[in-house]
């Protein structure tokens, strides 16, 4: 496989104008001619199928939920970064770009990093014209926070709910192009298949999940935009839909996955509290601004936390990173919570969480200025735990957040199946090894608002595409496989329930390929997941038949799926012999217990591609350049 | 699998009065202009009633005014009637379409947050509305009372609540009446668009005060007769 | 501890549908609603019956997904908390629980507990949006917006479309969406220039729905997860009448006029 990332040379500042100066046009009358199939209906999703259509290409947008509005974006608390420098405080598009390539460990690549923070800007102008209620001084001007690690005020949030305003402003804008017919919106709807002719992405095979149709829809090209995959670990911040079917099964048509093992763990998530728990809730970082994180020093100690004195706590993370602190990036706050608990240090009933501590704050700014900050988050907690966090410091883990890889794009986002593009979370571009916080937001509208609709006109104007129908042999045919994979499911009828599988899944991710790995635990893991997988289709009981709603269908579908990528993550895990980011491997740390990475054999994008009939995937590697960041040790001292 | 699938609607009408009235909100807000006018009555009919307490010459003599200025009496009457029927008219309408709304009912239904007044309206409302016809032929038309006499209204109100159980439908019909207004009055505000957190409880506030004064004021007078505090 | 579910069972939207009454034994008072459910689930997928479908995504209490009544109190009786955000610790052993889907004809039944709410999208595409083209906006400190302006409008953007609001209302009015919807862009310098014709549109939207009108009782607001207040009803009002007595704008084209 040719991985050619089609970066444009000369000066990284000008390369996304000389990329779009170089970009062949769509004559305006014919854009509606093209149709173009847009799968998700997040921020990245729902602002590619409003632009594209706002331009006039004749857009299909679909969505797993009821509505394009319950996409999990809607999810996100804490803000969106921009380099605005509204704040005068030393920011611009360079060190926005500098810190996220920093920020992602050195394995994200520079042209796209840089682009994503040139677009920053215009993402904030649009979605406030939109009029998504950002926070705002008393001025009227746009407010910021510093928010996860950055040392300047760069991230715009509407309260904790930035990323429901920024998706419902997506939505809006897309339903107002449902409304004049440029959209046609497909809900409750799945993606089963991706369909290829002559080497191009020319369509997609889909479950109506209502009825349980199974439908074949033609287009000149497709966009996945369908997030992430952090489901394998059953438990994790994403919502309970949020799957990797439509990747994956692009992945297996031929589309790259690049990076697979590059998953976030997000270091303020509400702790597990019993077998029975469905997902995990997550504590907007933000919190990390006025909240002291703190473990006592004693191990085993199970004193309330207002019994323990001062001298008595270890606020591990003031102690061991005096210039950030408490905010230092995700990865390296998880880790060091993870590390507290193995030594016994960790509190509340299961031993695993840490204290995050609000009495300073509310001594220093007075209750009243929390409220504000963080009203609706400590609601939220309240509601879940039944503790009031106001009166007793909250009670913190990590838990799996985000997945920095995805299916492998070059600088146009397109895949390595040509008409294929991926857009947001899906794909790997932005964020390295470990995303900074705030970032999620910003790629998915920059890639959805202002890249993809120049790059997927480049790609139609310079491409002669057949007229097709639906009726194709290779529509037929994923139509049938789509549909004897559902019948197979049926037909099992074992003893177990989807659920169970996918716990049992999700735990030996967690334990093997979670916050720290190992090459041994990584090979156990790998066995474990196959004899489960086999178990799997010799043991699901899948209720009700292939028609109407049944949502134990859509999840065993989805887990069948989550098998196969979980293998493909211990896989790319063992291969990747160093720690980076939120890959951290025991074997690979400094004596002080830091990420060690080896830039001279590891500097490359792992692309896997899928190899049939259970053979093993074939690893192809993009090397990464860094001509402007130069690598270096991440310190947080 | 029936699930509709409407196009976005907007339009269709000739003019902006049906327009206008084709949406909801465009017929509360006929109800709450009709229910002005209705109130703004009620305020002057107790005003006239009370002045029973002051004697039977300016009672009667109040009456005989009324009558002498028919265009006083009947202008009231016409844009009364045509209040009334808006009012009614609106109202079914909009309790057709809440039934339709809703076609499949609750089988538990725990309505506890709003008011009781607020939930009333939909049978407070006939109820006065029949109230206004029994009441019209009692005092108006003198129907099934034997000394009826058109000209001596403080002599009729006294033989009508000298029979315990007129004066006792008289004080119920008045409670509901005072329930109706409690949240209509409140209501109109709200559906002309009128709310502000500083002003709604003080609306609120003033409605039911309104709403008990109005009651009293009309209750006082059966009781009075009754107890035997005016007679001929 | 054990309680006793009575659930609406109804297979598709053609089914009649009936109260089936099951039994929820062993539940921890730190499981959620939906978790309780799960749970049960499992054991109807294991006894060979249908598990009772409910829709539901982030449990987070965002994404509007959730929802059915339990008791007759849409959301359950935690206040300002969609059903997934509610713990079982406000229930006790013995508890009789009555769970049913939102009942309005424009939320037509898909199976159980689970409704259709595309009625709520097709009233935003009516007019629930600012009109500007990507790339077309100004500096985003071009547009000064008053703190208490946006503060306000962000209460009102906090709608996360779930439908509480018309399966409480006794009249199955979507007056407190749309409402919360036109007071976010109502109350926005950047929501002016369409402020009249979003009122006229959206309002007629909601009533070719099938969804019913406002009596202005506040059951609404009582069940809203998000605490929307009853004042964006009157806000609507007030724009759809300076709206209909005012505006020099014909009504929309692409409709069924």
């Amino acid at each position: 496989m040719q991985l050619d990332s089609k970066v444009p040379s000369g000066p990284i500042e000008q390369a996304w104008d000389r990329a779009r100066f170089d970009m062949k046009l769509v004559n305006p009358a014919n854009k509606r001619k093209y149709s173009v199939i847009v799968v998700g209906s997040g921020l990245a999703g729902a602002s590619a199928a409003a632009t594209l259509a706002e331009l006039g290409y004749s857009v299909k947008c679909l969505c797993f939920q009821g509505s394009p509005r319950r996409a999990h974006s809607i999810a996100a608390q804490g803000g969106i970064n921009a380099a605005k420098n509204y704040q005068n405080d030393g920011d611009s598009v360079y060190r926005l770009f500098y810190d996220t390539v920093k920020g992602g460990d050195f394995r994200s690549r520079e042209a796209n990093v840089y682009r994503l923070a040139h677009i920053s800007t215009a993402i904030i102008d649009q979605c406030t014209a939109q009029g998504v209620p950002f926070a705002r001084e008393y001025g009227g001007t746009l407010s910021n926070r510093s928010f996860g690690g950055a040392q300047v005020s760069r991230t715009f949030y509407a309260r904790g709910q930035t990323g429901q305003q920024l998706l419902l402003g997506a939505y809006q804008a897309l339903e107002r192009q449902v409304h004049v017919g440029g959209v046609t919106m497909l809900a409750n709807t799945e993606m089963l298949d991706l369909v290829v002719i002559d080497g191009r992405a020319r369509g997609i095979v889909t479950r109506n999940l209502l009825t349980g149709t199974i439908e074949s829809h033609v287009a000149d090209a497709v966009v996945l935009a369908t997030g992430g995959y952090g489901n394998v670990y059953y438990l994790s911040t994403n919502a309970k839909g949020s799957n990797c079917t439509a990747i994956w099964r692009a992945h297996k048509k031929g589309a790259a996955f690049a990076n697979p093992c590059f998953t976030q763990i997000h270091p303020t998530c509400i702790p597990v509290s019993g077998d029975y728990q469905s997902k995990l809730t997550l504590m907007s970082e933000s919190l990390r601004n006025d909240g002291r994180i703190w473990v006592p020093i004693k191990a085993g100690d199970k004193r309330p936390p207002d019994q323990i004195p001062e001298s008595e706590r270890d606020y591990y993370l003031e102690r061991r990173y005096p210039s950030f602190g408490n905010l230092v990036p995700r990865d390296v706050a998880s880790r060091n919570a993870k590390a507290v608990c193995d030594d016994g240090r960790g509190v509340g009933e299961s031993g695993l969480g840490v204290y995050l501590d609000f009495a300073d704050s509310i001594h220093r700014l007075g209750r009243q200025a929390i409220v504000e900050r963080y009203g609706n988050l400590f609601e939220m907690y309240e509601r879940i735990t039944g503790e009031d966090p106001y009166k007793f410091p909250m009670r913190i883990y990590p838990a799996i957040h985000y997945t920095m890889g995805g299916l492998w794009v070059d600088y146009q986002l397109m895949s390595t199946i040509p008409g294929l593009f991926v857009i947001g979370e899906a794909n790997f571009s932005d964020h390295g090894a470990n995303r900074l916080g705030a970032s999620a937001l910003m790629q998915g509208l920059s890639d959805g608002y202002f890249v993809i609709p120049y790059t997927l006109g480049n790609y139609l104007a310079n491409t002669k595409l057949e007229k097709l129908e639906a009726t194709h042999g290779n529509f037929r045919a994923s139509e049938a496989a789509v549909t004897a994979m559902t019948e197979r499911l049926l037909a099992i009828n074992g003893n177990r329930t989807v659920a169970s599988f996918h716990r049992e899944l999700g735990k030996i991710m967690w334990d093997y390929c979670g916050m720290s790995r190992t090459a041994a635990g990584l090979e156990t893991a790998i066995q474990k997941i196959r004899r489960l997988k086999d178990e799997f289709w010799r043991n699901v009981k899948v209720a009700g038949g292939p028609e109407g709603l049944n949502q134990s269908l859509e999840s065993a579908g989805r887990l069948a799926d989550f098998f196969e990528l979980a293998e493909l993550m211990c896989i790319d895990a063992r291969d990747r012999n160093e720690s980076c980011g939120g890959h951290f491997r025991e074997e690979f740390q400094t004596p002080e217990g830091e990420a060690l990475r080896d830039d001279e054999h590891y500097s490359y994008v792992a692309a896997w591609e899928y190899a049939a009939n259970g053979a093993a995937p074939v690893l192809n590697r993009e090397p990464l350049e860094f001509r402007y960041v130069h690598p270096s040790q991440r310190s947080y001292k | 699998m029936s699930i509709q699938m409407s196009a976005t609607v907007v339009g269709g009408h000739p003019n902006r009065a049906s327009r206008f009235y084709a949406a909801p909100i465009g017929k509360k807000a006929v109800m709450a202009v009709t229910g002005v006018v209705l109130f703004g009555f009620v305020l002057g009919h107790l005003a006239g009633n009370l002045q029973v307490f002051e004697g039977q010459h300016q009672l009667d003599s109040y009456a005989a005014f009324l009558k002498a200025t028919p265009v006083l009496l009947w202008g009231t009457r016409l844009v009364l009637l045509v209040s009334v029927i808006l009012h009614i008219v609106a109202s079914i309408q909009l309790t057709q379409m809440k039934r339709a709304a809703r076609p499949v009912a609750y089988a538990k239904k725990n309505n506890s947050h709003s008011s009781f007044a607020s939930r009333t309206m939909m049978w407070s409302g006939p109820f006065i509305a029949f109230f206004i016809a029994f009441h019209l032929m009692h005092f108006t038309l003198g129907t099934g009372q034997p000394n009826f006499n058109g000209a001596a209204v403080f002599g009729n109100i006294v033989q009508a609540f000298q029979s315990p159980l007129v004066a006792f439908f008289y004080i119920f019909a008045m409670l509901l009446l005072g329930t109706h207004l409690h949240h209509g009055l409140y209501s109109m505000f709200q559906t002309l668009g009128a709310n502000h957190p500083s002003f709604m409880p003080v609306i609120k506030r003033v409605a039911a005060l309104g709403a008990i004064l109005i009651t009293a004021g009309f209750i006082a007078i059966p009781v009075a007769v009754l107890a035997g505090v005016i007679h001929t | 501890m054990n309680l006793t579910l009575h659930v609406w069972r109804q297979n598709s939207a053609s089914d009649k549908g009936r109260m089936v009454r099951y039994e929820a034994r062993d539940v921890n008072p730190d499981m959620s609603f939906l978790e309780m459910l799960d749970v049960v689930n499992e054991e109807l997928i294991l006894k060979g019956d249908n598990p009772i479908a409910f829709d539901h995504d982030c449990r987070e209490g965002v994404c509007g997904s959730c929802g059915f009544m339990i008791n007759g109190v849409a959301h359950g009786p935690s206040h300002g908390t969609a059903v997934c955000q509610l713990h079982m610790r406000h229930y006790k052993d013995g508890d009789v629980l009555f769970l049913e889907p939102w009942r309005a004809r424009a939320f037509p039944v898909v199976k159980d507990l689970y409704v259709d709410r595309k009625a709520l999208d097709r009233i935003i595409a009516a007019g629930g949006y600012i009109s500007v083209s990507t790339g077309s906006a100004p500096d985003g400190n071009a547009i000064l917006v008053p703190k208490d302006k946006s503060d306000r409008a962000m209460d009102a953007a906090a709608c996360i479309g779930c439908g509480a609001c018309v399966a409480a209302c006794p009249n199955a009015s979507a007056a407190l969406f749309t409402g919360a919807k036109i007071s976010h862009l109502g109350l926005l310098p950047q929501g002016q220039p369409e402020r009249r014709q979003r009122a006229l549109s959206m309002v007629a939207q909601a009533a070719a729905e099938g969804f019913g009108h406002c009596t202005n009782i506040g059951e609404c607001e009582a069940v809203c997860p998000k605490e929307i207040k009853l004042e964006v009803i009157a806000r609507m009002n007030r724009d759809f009448l300076k709206a209909s007595w005012t505006s020099r704008q014909k009504p929309l084209a692409g409709s069924d006029g």
